[in-house]
């Protein structure tokens, strides 16, 4: 059996920033492949560099060093074969919950006829439980049902990868539930790439082929776990004991890079 | 009902307070004529020269707004879009925005004579910089995140400026019209000191050059009024045009 072929590629990868005293080294020395149809979670302290790391990917911005590639090509600008889930949702308020998921479709680059783009929208909104709002203004919304939507807006385009991050954070426990089942039954249909960042260890080790566990800023790779668990999974998953020592592991490895990290802020502040 | 109350009360008590301060005796009555008294020179007047007086100056202002706003938005919009382009010209738009439209008068009159070219032009310099200010405000504080979601959706330039930044601009094209509106009432009067005959600040002038109190306070009345109704209409619009948002500024 073959790999699949790698998809997005950070090749000995930097970023600094400039602060207050000279450049802030963010993201130190990265490599990391991700194969086509894999879904890689990224977990790490907060601050430490996660965004960053996405935002190139994106097509935002540029490393400072190394290079990020997609397909063997660097990364020039964000395109829709890439669809994001930003930290913050951008859901576009002059929209409504309707027009915000067809915005994409009405788009040259995606076009699609109208009664496709009914289709589609009534398809996600029913998923998303969103149908009663078609027409309400996000500002009627709730911080949970924003974030469906903006989760359904990317959806809609179909596109090749998932850039997602933190997608579920502010979903209750049974919404986030109901949202990562239907992530995995959205990727067994289409079949995507996925590269989410979160903080949940539960949610990277019930979605993930693999775990990246950064380090505290300037981030680099503390550990790249494998998650064998084949898919379709279904919730009975979390409740095994398999599931449980290796949730401990990356558990553990998270919060050491966390008491690294208040380490170095007491030592700063000394 | 209630409601009605409660808009004309706080009017009932500035009137109450006009006849309190007229009958009070602290100062000379003949100074502050009473309500009655400039309700009835207003219905004289409203017989002879209130109706041009009226439609000389609203016709002033709304040529000189419109005018002003016209060329506030697009400028605006590149001030605010492009913080580059804000860094050099923002001095340069506080300079002038800082000069009384008064004091320019004598050069407006230099350049533009005594017609109602000058006192056009006068209105539209006041418009304009209130306008551009709010304007490149507003345009600045657009978050970049809306541009970012639309690019990763596949947008190009051109769908980007139609499709968000347009919608986005509209309540601050919006405000900046009322803005300069307000700004715009506020000058009037000066611009209609350059020989104006007709006109609610030549109204207002002349009467005060005869000592007619009671037309005064009609004069600057209705110049209230007026700015008043022109401004709740445009805030109709406002809520229709752009019932997404929250409030309307
Ligand atoms: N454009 C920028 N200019 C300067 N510093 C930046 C910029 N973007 C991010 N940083 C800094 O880089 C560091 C990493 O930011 P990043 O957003 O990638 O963190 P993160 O891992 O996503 O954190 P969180 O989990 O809290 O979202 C932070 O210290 C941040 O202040
Ligand atoms: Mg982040």
């Amino acid at each position: 059996m073959t790999e699949p072929r790698v998809r997005i590629k950070f090749d000995q990868v930097s970023v600094q920033f400039p602060a207050q005293s000279g450049m802030m080294r963010v993201v130190d020395d990265v490599s990391y492949a991700v194969r086509d149809r894999e879904f890689v979670s990224v977990i790490g302290p907060s601050g430490c560099g996660k965004t960053t790391m996405m935002n190139m990917v994106a097509g935002f911005m540029q490393p400072s060093s190394g290079t990020v590639t997609l397909d063997g090509r660097p990364i020039k600008g964000p395109g829709p074969d890439r669809g994001v889930i930003f930290q913050e949702y951008g859901v576009f308020p002059w929209l409504t919950v309707k027009q915000n998921i067809a915005f994409g479709l009405t788009l040259r680059a995606n076009r699609t006829s109208a009664a496709e783009r009914e289709e589609i929208c009534s398809r996600y909104m029913q998923l998303m439980g969103l149908s009663d709002f078609a027409d309400a203004w996000p500002r009627m919304l709730s911080g949970g049902m924003r974030q469906r939507l903006a989760l359904a807006r990317a959806y809609a385009v179909k596109p090749q990868f998932l850039l997602m991050d933190e997608p579920f954070g502010a979903l209750d426990a049974q919404t986030r539930t109901a949202m990562q089942d239907l992530l995995l039954d959205v990727l067994a249909a289409e079949g995507k790439t996925v590269m989410l960042i979160t903080h949940s260890v539960e949610e990277a080790v019930y979605l993930s082929h693999r775990i990246i566990v950064m380090t505290a800023r300037p981030t680099r790779i503390r550990e790249i776990i494998d998650v064998p668990f084949p898919y379709p999974r279904d919730a009975g998953l979390h409740e095994t004991p398999a599931f449980g020592e290796l949730r401990a592991h990356v558990r553990q490895l998270v919060m050491q890079e966390y008491a690294q990290q208040a380490k170095q802020r007491q030592s700063q502040s000394n | 009902m209630r409601r009605v109350a409660l808009i004309l009360a706080p009017w009932l008590v500035l009137i109450a307070g006009w006849y309190g301060i007229h009958y009070s005796g602290l100062i000379n009555p003949a100074l502050v004529p009473t309500p009655h008294a400039v309700a009835q020179r207003f219905v004289e007047l409203v017989q002879t020269r209130l109706p041009l007086d009226i439609l000389m100056s609203t016709r002033r202002v709304f040529i000189g707004v419109l005018s002003g706003t016209v060329l506030a938005v697009p400028v605006g919009f590149v001030l605010g879009w492009y913080p580059n382009v804000r860094h050099f010209i923002d001095p340069l738009i506080n300079f002038f925005r800082a000069l009384p439209p008064i004091a320019l008068i004598p050069l407006v009159i230099v350049y533009f004579g005594v017609d109602e070219l000058a006192k056009i032009v006068i209105l539209f310099y006041a418009s304009f910089f209130a306008g551009v200010i709010v304007m490149y405000e507003g345009i600045s504080q657009i978050s970049p995140i809306y541009v970012r979601v639309s690019r990763t959706l596949g947008a190009t330039d051109s769908e980007i400026f139609r499709k968000v930044i347009v919608p986005l601009a509209v309540p601050h094209m919006l405000t900046a019209l009322r803005v300069a509106l307000g700004v715009a009432w506020a000058t009037l009067v000066a611009s209609e000191l350059i020989a104006a005959q007709q006109g609610l600040g030549a109204l207002i002038q002349n009467a005060g050059s005869f000592f007619q109190l009671d037309i005064i306070y009609v004069g600057i009345i209705c110049i209230g009024f007026i700015a008043l109704f022109m401004d709740l209409a445009l805030r109709a619009i406002a809520r229709r045009l752009v019932s997404w948002q929250e409030r309307i500024a």
